[in-house]
């Protein structure tokens, strides 16, 4: 039995429609994190199952039972907001100690509990501390520690390190999963930010203007995404525009507009379709030397843009269109300069295939 | 420059030259006083002592609304009841130029942001990117070739940060605007700069082009910020001046290091790309895998060597191996010195030095 379920949920604000009749489910235990730009519904998502906000349409069911008109305080979830909103006036063991005894846990075992998840977010040694006087990054702490001692089996984190700096990000990422999946809890993290997605979800769901774009195991939404939009938001991507040529046998060629043929993996859709070509960028291989791949082209370097563990080159292909390249940990001595040119490949199996949006690729990529 | 509130020195003793049509970030940690230099250098903050100087003159007499400066901010701030073209010719409008002018600037400018279609939508029609990009269309129609940013994309959507910091680039070198652009983000700043001003409390820990404080920094502190890395104690146990062997828990490494003592302590540091993993062999520390995270274009791995040493290690996916497995044996090969660096221990203790907060 799924631990969460939307069924054919709606929610409208006005005329503006934020969720769409979302359905969706979510096993005990399990990691999600919801990826979507802003005003993609992701934070409406998250109240309708605290029971912030009710559903104009659906069904939302906990443990299969139907939750719609059960209150938040009596769901077993608890909702951790953007901003804190740590209690002031309170000492940060306070703080963290309130969930349990608003649900009538007598005083000693609220402290303990309480105790026990400062530990884990490893600021026991702040117990006595006012809110004010503690940094960004111990605030997300603190209202972490909070949730996880709640009690409550299903935590809502909505951008739980959006008010962090980049560089605290990528540190309390990884901590703040390994603190989920330890304490057991079921987890619905929100976030606009796919190299944080990645990190913490066992599976990802892409939301777009308040639809499901895709949802499953990362790896595969990472690899198969069912979506220009997913491709782009999660990785990103290179994209170039064609047409499907011929099939002969498992193989695919695309014939992409400027007179270039890319061998892509067969697809269903018809002759002479238009399509999107997408290629991710670790997937483009540049040398100097003769490449063995199935397709390899001329290319120029246009430019060069150094990102501390990477370098990401734009190189210009023989039919007009540039195309991004990832290329990890490279010694100076080997990197490419504008103006070089160079052997530019990619296998088959890397070159994804979608059908021609009905809106055009410039909407399809629009995130705001 | 110093700057004082009570007992904090939000600036303390910092210099700092900016040459004509330089990109500059300042990097650093929330808090760090990189916000409060540009407040200073626009003139919204009035420094305790040292001089400020914009093409070798004094502002210090010099009012906030003379000094010709572009500002942009992390909160746009366009005004709500203005459209679009209101907004950017609203600094022309002020000083009374001439409305054929208006026009003509204010439509160089739509074209400029490419927000030409959306020149009578009102700023909350718009997305956090292109209100964005009205701000900084706005400070460009004043004519300033001086740009002070603070945190312009900070309140963008990540992959909009990561696609409109380009077009701030090349806006910028287009028109040969000088700009100092705050940010808190390292690879914002490694991505566009010119060169990267690293703070931390007050101070300035260091300034180089983004490859030079990537690859080579003097600081440990800018090792540890502008990306990630692997920190490793240890003791120096032979020297010949240039190059040292270091005993890290039982396991000896070769590292360049230039002045270290025999028996001083000292911090190695290797970044995780700079990890290289492979199958139980000889050579190398012998480790086991901890865990395994999938990033995309990545698989992160965090490795446990002997003498409980944890190492993160990156390796690319398009390696096309298999990867490795939680529970495998590997090794860890550490032999090429090239990538790793040589630090002393600091002095305050290493949590304090690499502090983010």
């Amino acid at each position: 039995m799924p631990r969460v379920s939307f069924a054919n949920v709606t929610k409208n604000f006005g005329k503006v429609v934020a969720l769409d009749e979302v359905s969706f489910d979510v096993s005990d235990g399990q990691y999600l994190c919801v990826l979507g730009p802003t005003g993609s519904g992701k934070t409406t998502l998250l109240k309708l199952l605290a029971g912030l906000l009710k559903p104009d349409e659906g069904t939302i069911y906990f443990d299969g039972k139907p939750v719609n008109n059960v209150n938040a305080q009596d769901r077993n979830a608890v909702y951790v907001p953007q901003q804190y909103a740590l209690f002031p006036h309170l000492t940060v063991l306070q703080n963290v100690a309130f969930g349990p005894l608003a649900r009538g846990k007598p005083a000693s075992i609220a402290l303990e509990t309480a105790s026990k998840a400062l530990d884990l977010v490893r600021l026991s040694w702040r117990a006595q501390a006012l809110p004010n006087e503690l940094s960004g990054g111990m605030q997300q702490r603190v209202a972490l520690a909070r949730g996880l001692a709640s009690g409550a089996g299903l935590l809502l984190l909505d951008e739980p390190l959006g008010a962090l700096d980049a560089r605290l990000r990528l540190d309390l990422r990884h901590k703040l999963r390994d603190l989920v999946k330890q304490s057991g809890f079921t987890a619905i993290h929100v976030t606009h930010d796919q190299d944080e997605a990645m990190s913490v979800g066992d599976e990802i769901m892409v939301l777009r203007n308040g639809r499901i774009q895709d949802y499953g195991p990362q790896r595969r939404v990472y690899r198969r995404p069912a979506s220009i939009f997913v491709a782009n938001m999660i990785g990103g991507a290179s994209f170039l525009e064609g047409m499907v040529d011929t099939t002969v046998g498992e193989t695919a060629l695309i014939s992409v507009r400027g007179g270039l043929t890319v061998q892509a993996p067969s697809t269903t859709l018809t002759l002479t379709a238009p399509v999107i070509l997408a290629l991710r960028k670790e997937r483009i291989r540049i040398s100097r030397d003769r490449l063995e791949m199935e397709n390899v082209f001329k290319g120029e370097i246009r430019g060069v843009r150094f990102l501390g563990n990477s370098k990401e080159y734009l190189i210009r292909i023989p039919n007009g269109d540039i195309i991004a390249s990832r290329q990890f940990a490279e010694s100076e001595d080997d990197a490419f300069k504008v103006g070089e040119e160079v052997q530019v490949g990619f296998l088959e199996g890397d070159a994804m295939v979608f059908e021609y949006p009905a809106k055009g690729l410039r909407n399809e990529l629009e995130v705001g | 420059m110093s700057k004082i509130y009570g007992n904090i020195h939000a600036l303390a003793d910092v210099s700092l030259h900016v040459e004509d049509k330089e990109y500059v970030c300042i990097l650093g940690p929330s808090g760090c006083g990189k916000s409060t230099l540009i407040r200073c250098i626009a003139g919204i903050n009035k420094p305790d002592s040292g001089q400020i100087l914009i093409d070798g003159k004094s502002v210090e007499q010099t009012p906030i609304e003379d000094r010709r400066i572009g500002y942009v901010f992390q909160d746009v701030a366009l005004f709500p009841h203005m459209s679009v073209r209101d907004n950017l010719s609203y600094g022309l409008a002020v000083r009374h130029a001439e409305s054929t002018e208006i026009t003509t600037v204010t439509n160089e400018m739509l074209d400029l942001m490419n927000i030409r279609d959306r020149s009578k939508a009102y700023p909350r029609e718009l997305s956090g990117g292109a209100q964005q990009k009205v701000a900084v269309g706005r400070a460009i129609a004043t004519g300033s070739h001086l740009f002070l940013l603070d945190e312009p994309l900070g309140a963008l959507d990540a992959i909009v940060r990561a696609e409109l910091r380009y077009e701030l680039r090349k806006l910028a070198s287009d028109l040969g605007l000088t700009v100092i652009h705050v940010t808190h983000d390292q690879e914002e700043a490694l991505s566009i700069a010119d060169r990267v001003v690293v703070m931390k409390s007050g101070r300035i820990v260091e300034v180089g082009k983004p490859s030079d404080i990537y690859i080579a920094p003097q600081n440990l502190f800018t090792e540890n910020f502008v990306g990630e890395t692997n920190l490793l104690e240890g003791e120096v146990l032979e020297t010949n001046g240039s190059q040292c062997v270091v005993d890290i828990k039982g396991h000896r490494i070769r590292v360049s290091g230039f002045g270290k003592k025999v028996g001083q302590r000292v911090i190695v540091s290797i970044r995780p790309e700079f990890v290289p993993l492979t199958t139980p062999s000889e050579v190398g520390w012998k480790g086991v895998i901890k865990q395994v995270t999938f990033l995309g274009n990545l698989n992160r791995y965090v490795v446990e060597v002997d003498g409980g040493i944890e190492l993160i290690t990156e390796e690319s996916t398009a390696e096309y191996s298999t990867g490795f497995r939680v529970g495998e044996s590997v090794s860890v090969l550490l032999a090429n010195d090239a990538h790793m660096l040589l630090f002393d221990y600091p002095k305050e203790g290493l949590e304090k030095e690499i502090s983010l907060e």
